[in-house]
């Protein structure tokens, strides 16, 4: 099912949570929803499932739209809401049999599901202890089992790894990776790498605005622009001649030796050009040893910076 | 309807697991039978076999007792968040609110169905005029509706329980005590309605014997009243929060 979301607007008093914003998920796809505190990621999530209603725009999932058939999105949607509210004096297995219940599961299937889904959480040692008596990784578990025990076409997860140890985040982001094959996946994190380990496709928003929609190769590429190669050439001639056999190279758009490493350059190319071939073709020729060249990819902190900070 | 049920009886399963019902069945006993047998105005002291005396206790009974079960409904929700958690679920706000109804109803109705004991001693004693004693239940069962819809209603508009249980108090006296003062010092048509408004006159009137389409129609609507006003409430969350 895909989720559409057009011109979307919530606003709360005077102030925009969300500034028209749109965009759509496919089945199959993993959506990273990436921005500051407060930049509007968990109201988007509420629209989305319905728990609040725009000011302005619409929001689609499938066929179905927001302002027509609620009943029928949430019952498509598996939604986990930031910090993982739960019935905390109800224990494990009796939660999730209401939830199944509630979300319309065959009574006939509904054991199979909740087996299923306490076998895929790791949740079989708890099963019988009260929600409010678990750790809180578990109960994220328990969170993340009851979104999907209807086996849902879309996942919403706000947030879906607080709280988890690394084997356990490791583990969750593999379930979200699998179910993100066939499904619609939309997750929301502070997490960096987190996204680079899920995601198919990140999506920035900073105040109420989408200031990056891609893959993260391709934001990658957006925000450094020229190919940067770090170059280290040992046995040296001089280093007056290095520089500028490096400088006359044809792609080459300027050239900063690193201070305290002999032979060390950063070499950045002319816009469009890649100077990894002719700088190796320099070498044979002169017959110079090539000891190091790397690209040098921005990190999607520094993008994420650069778009959020003014 | 079927959601509906799976609410109430996750509602009504948190009652007993955490012993809200218990203590709240046990207090409703122990008060009901202490005024009804022992204290007071009780069956002894009339020297008839009639449930009037535990009829005019339960009436004050219910008035603090529906409260106290409905504060916590849709309050503590709101506070936890978990109301978010209910209301992405398939299912809309008017199943969850009627969900909710339903289980303190039954709680309520559990409580009375405890007290037939009273009734079958009170039978054995002596002759019974079955049809009042029958229309006292149902008098105060439509009472309970229209209280537990008012707590909800003041649940739904807080995130503070205690909140919730005063608020709940707080329109119930004036149904209970204030429009019937009121409607004292009132002549003409606003002194009829200020009367009409008045629970005690419906009450007494059911629990005499008397099933008036009146009354019924009385409690019927401050129920649906009090659960839209809650539905009402509960979908704001749209408009602004």
């Amino acid at each position: 099912m895909n989720i559409t979301v057009e011109n979307l607007t919530k606003q709360y008093g005077s102030q925009k949570a969300i500034d028209s914003i749109s965009f759509d998920v496919k089945p199959g796809e993993i959506l990273g929803f990436l921005g500051p505190n407060g930049a509007g990621k968990t109201t988007t999530m509420k629209i989305i499932t319905c728990f609040m209603a725009p000011s302005d725009g619409d929001v689609k999932v499938g066929n179905l739209s927001i302002y027509d058939d609620q009943e029928e999105i949430k019952k498509q949607i598996g939604y986990l809401p930031e910090n993982n509210p739960l019935y905390y004096e109800m224990p494990v297995l009796e939660y999730l049999d209401f939830v199944a219940d509630l979300q319309g599961v065959e009574k006939s299937k509904i054991r199979n599901r909740i087996v299923e889904m306490v076998h895929l959480t790791g949740l079989n040692e708890e099963k019988h202890k009260k929600i409010g008596e678990l750790s809180k990784g578990y109960r994220q578990r328990v969170g993340l089992a009851q979104a999907m025990i209807h086996d849902p076409e879309v996942l919403i997860l706000d947030e879906p790894t607080t709280g988890l140890d690394p084997n356990q985040i490791i583990e969750i982001r593999k379930l979200i990776r699998e179910l993100g094959r066939e499904k619609t996946v939309v997750l929301s994190t502070h997490i960096l790498p987190e996204v680079e380990a899920t995601c198919d496709r990140i999506l920035i928003i900073n105040k109420g605005k989408i200031v990056a929609d891609g893959t993260p190769d391709t934001l990658r590429k957006q925000a450094q622009g020229e190919e940067v190669l770090r170059v280290q050439i040992a046995e040296a001639p001089n280093r007056d001649e290095l520089i500028s056999s490096l400088q006359n190279l044809e792609s080459v758009g300027m050239v900063d030796p690193i201070a305290d490493e002999a032979g060390s350059f950063i070499l950045q190319s002319k816009g469009g050009k890649s100077s990894r071939r002719p700088v190796f073709q320099l070498c044979v020729q002169k017959n110079w040893i090539l000891t190091e060249m790397t690209p040098i990819e921005t990190k999607l902190e520094d993008i994420f910076r650069d778009l959020t900070i003014e | 309807m079927n959601k509906i049920w799976t609410i109430a009886a996750k509602e009504l399963r948190t009652f007993f697991d955490s012993l809200t019902a218990y203590i709240l069945i046990i207090v409703f006993l122990g008060m009901s039978g202490f005024f009804t047998w022992l204290f007071g105005s009780d069956i002894f002291f009339i020297g008839q076999a009639t449930l009037q005396p535990f009829f005019s206790v339960a009436f004050w009974t219910l008035f603090f007792f529906t409260p106290a079960l409905t504060m916590r409904m849709i309050a503590e929700e709101n506070k936890t968040g978990t109301i978010e958690l209910l209301l992405t679920k398939a299912v809309s706000d008017w199943e969850v609110i009627v969900g909710k109804f339903l289980a303190c109803l039954l709680l309520i109705v559990i409580a009375l169905a405890l007290t037939l004991p009273y009734y079958i001693s009170v039978w054995s004693m002596g002759p019974v005029d079955h049809g009042a004693v029958w229309c006292g239940y149902l008098g105060l069962i439509l009472m309970s509706m229209a209280y537990i819809s008012i707590g909800l209603f003041a649940s739904s508009i807080s995130n503070n329980q205690i909140v919730a249980f005063l608020l709940a108090l707080f329109i119930g006296v004036f149904f209970l005590i204030i429009f019937q003062v009121l409607a004292g010092d009132f002549t003409g048509t606003i002194g009829e309605i200020l009367d009409y408004l008045t629970i005690n006159n419906h009450f007494e009137s059911i629990s005499r014997g008397v099933v008036d389409s009146r009354d019924i129609i009385y409690f019927l609507s401050i129920t649906f009243l009090g659960l839209v006003l809650a539905e009402t409430a509960l979908s704001k969350r749209n408009i602004v929060d």
